[in-house]
């Protein structure tokens, strides 16, 4: 059965919610940066050119919407599991020192062996990262929320420690300056450019990765239970599912994705590792801008890939906007936050036409037809 | 070196600033408390704190004048608690997430603030020791509780005040009902919005209050993100503390004394790595929530939305 058309509005307007979303945040900009007597189109236009005016801006914003990417891929798993991963910083942190450990440590290995090797030391330092609260959560009911944020300030202290003592690079360590940073990578291990610009490897493969989290939640048994643990427990539960374990796993997953994306800023960006004593300085914060990310995407892979590149455009802008107008690029810290407070709350207006909906044609709602392909739909077939 | 730990002067030291250093905790957490027994969870309590704690710098900066600086990071926490409370009773968005939100934007607008409006760390004359008269005195107790600065005083007043209030007037029953069970609440007449709209926003105004004790109380500079996740402790104490103005004391008491021992270890040279000493209180935390979460129930309606079936 199709859809008939007005459905088709009230869909299209579901979709376009966390555009209008981010159109309000950007007037609530605008207002700010009025009062901080700067002329909003000016300063908007600057953002612009900064994030798409070359195809180096260009090439600067998919760079900067690779890990952002990921943690959303990561993000979008644990929260239709309902268990909500604000560690993203921590995991990118550990999984970072374990790849750069295994960089720095085995460098005969032919880069072949190493690439690979690396992102899935990325993988597991942020599996474990995630796993631990997840744990927490499953076994001993500990708020995820509360472990993750405490697990971010663990991490930023054992980064600060390692960089500083164990992993430091030879020749700081014999300077008096002593900077906080590792030796850089050899050469084979970076990953490849792909244009002459800084825009590398990690891009495609995080590309590749939504595809696959796409595939994994709703073409899996492990993805479907992952989201029927996060739609209804209990009745998961009595459906036979082991519940603690999916928790866990939901978790574990998220931040093994964060992790890679550590890995990456590592191996195609920095080429090591420096700190500046926080969690952003190393992070820019994409383990907080994923999740703004992800839930500009409504939690689905493959729409947060645009969605990643907005924020990321957004990020590289908001720095060439700084240089041009003196506004200081925190001020897309808050907007962020702001998108971030307007999408969750549009979604009123997308339940109670939702209800309205199946209210007025409860079978159309339940027709095959309607497909696994917007994450609503996909949510009524669970 | 370790032995230098044991002296009384060390001791009275470490408990002093122990006392002291809990303030934020208490004045954010209790306002979280109230927040959670109605049934919100409040996340952006750390972004609450930084605009809280930059406004009252700014003010105390520009005019001197410390009383006005508490009024208006008091203002400044209640906006943001309005603005929590709307989005929340009314439009019934995800707590945790929405918390997040305003998380970032008090974290991006401070900063902003703060880069455009100062520019530089400066430091301001902050609140003063009160020493209590005859009281403080007292050799050792006496700088350890009865030397301290009027908000640190305020925030332990602040205790047995919510405990009275939650447990032994109207207002404090109305909130627990509707923490519990916001329906059965509404049929007694109960407004579960003005009740909720009532708690976040004192949740807000204390976490702006929490704010103003950092930056001119404790430390008296303001920087970027300079809470670094004390608001977001705060809300762990919350659960630490069972969700009772006692309970949230204790662990309060237990995480500042803690750092304060960590911060005494870096100040007498004793070779443990710094950032180690740092992440203890963070780990410490985490077992505690491991340890105690079991063991008391959480409000029944904590995060959960209410909508009057019509």
């Amino acid at each position: 059965m199709k859809p008939s058309q007005k459905e088709w509005i009230s869909r299209l307007v579901d979709g376009l919610l966390p555009v209008f979303a981010t159109l309000a945040a950007l007037l609530v900009g605008a207002v700010m940066l009025l009062f901080l007597r700067v002329n909003p189109l000016q300063a908007y236009a600057a953002l612009w050119e900064g994030a798409f005016g070359s195809s180096n801006a260009l090439a600067e914003t998919l760079v900067k919407a690779t890990p952002l990417l990921l943690v959303a891929l990561g993000i979008c798993i644990s929260f239709r599991g309902d268990v909500i991963n604000i560690g993203g910083e921590g995991q990118m942190i550990v999984g970072a020192l374990l790849a750069a450990w295994l960089g720095l440590t085995f460098t005969d290995w032919p880069g072949w062996v190493m690439i690979p090797a690396a992102m899935l030391a990325g993988f597991i330092g942020g599996a474990v990262w995630g796993g631990i609260p997840g744990f927490l959560k499953a076994y001993f009911n500990v708020n995820e929320i509360l472990s993750t944020v405490m697990m971010n300030a663990i991490a930023v202290q054992l980064m600060n420690f390692l960089l500083r003592g164990p992993m430091i690079d030879p020749s700081q360590a014999e300077l008096a300056s002593k900077i906080p940073q590792t030796a850089r990578l050899v050469e084979a291990f970076r990953l490849a450019r792909l244009a002459p610009t800084r825009l590398h490897l990690g891009a495609l493969i995080a590309v590749i990765l939504a595809v696959l989290v796409y595939i994994l939640l709703w073409r899996t048994t492990l993805g479907y239970r992952i989201r029927a643990v996060g739609q209804n427990p209990h009745a998961s539960r009595y459906a036979g599912i082991n519940v603690k374990r999916h928790i866990v796993m939901a978790l574990l997953l998220s931040g093994a994705f964060a992790g890679l994306a550590g890995a990456v800023q590592v191996f195609g960006v920095n080429y090591r590792m420096i700190t500046d004593g926080s969690a952003s300085g190393f992070t820019g914060s994409a383990g907080f801008n994923g999740i703004v990310a992800a839930l500009f995407g409504q939690l689905h892979p493959i729409w947060s890939i645009p969605a990643s590149v907005l924020f990321g455009a957004l990020l590289v802008g908001a720095n060439s906007m700084q240089r041009a107008m003196q506004v200081p690029s925190a001020l897309i810290t808050a907007l962020n936050g702001l998108v971030v407070v307007f999408v969750v709350s549009s979604e009123i207006w997308r339940q109670r036409r939702q209800r309205r909906r199946l209210a007025s044609a409860p079978e159309t709602e339940s027709s095959p037809g309607s497909g696994a392909a917007s994450p609503e739909s996909a949510e009524e077939a669970v | 070196m370790i032995s230098d730990l044991f002296s009384v002067t060390v001791l009275v030291g470490i408990l002093a600033s122990g006392i002291r250093l809990a303030t934020p905790y208490l004045y954010a957490a209790i306002g979280e408390t109230f927040g959670q027994r109605s049934g919100v969870l409040n996340l952006g309590v750390e972004g609450q704190m930084l605009l809280g704690a930059f406004a009252a710098f700014y003010v105390a900066l520009k005019t001197g004048n410390l009383g006005l600086a508490v009024f208006v990071a008091l203002l400044v926490g209640a906006v943001m608690g309005l603005a929590m409370a709307f989005v929340t009773v009314n439009l019934h968005a995800q707590q945790g997430i929405s918390g997040i939100g305003f998380y970032l934007f008090g974290l991006g607008l401070s900063d902003l603030l703060f880069q455009k409006m100062l520019g530089t760390v400066e430091t301001v004359k902050g609140f003063p020791k009160v020493d209590i008269p005859f009281l403080s005195d007292i050799p050792g107790l006496g700088e350890i509780f009865f030397s301290q600065s009027i908000l640190v005083y305020g925030a332990y007043l602040l205790v047995p005040v919510a405990w009275f209030v939650l447990n032994k007037t109207t207002l404090g029953l109305k909130i627990r009902s509707v923490g519990e069970n916001p329906e059965a609440a509404d049929s007694l007449g109960v407004s579960v919005a003005g009740i909720r709209y009532f708690t976040i926003t004192l949740g807000g105004t204390l976490s702006g209050l929490a704010g103003a004790s950092l930056s001119i109380g404790l430390l008296n500079v303001f920087q970027q993100n300079m809470t670094s996740g004390l608001g977001f402790i705060a809300v762990a104490l919350v659960y630490f503390g069972g969700w009772r103005p006692w309970g949230v004391l204790g662990g309060a008491l237990l995480f500042s004394m803690v750092n304060a021992l960590q911060l005494w270890i870096q100040v007498l040279g004793i070779p443990i790595p710094s950032d180690i000493a740092v992440m203890m209180p963070y780990v410490l935390t985490i077992l505690v929530l491991v340890a105690s979460v079991s063991r008391v129930r959480a409000p029944s309606a904590l995060t959960k939305s209410f909508e009057r079936d019509e």
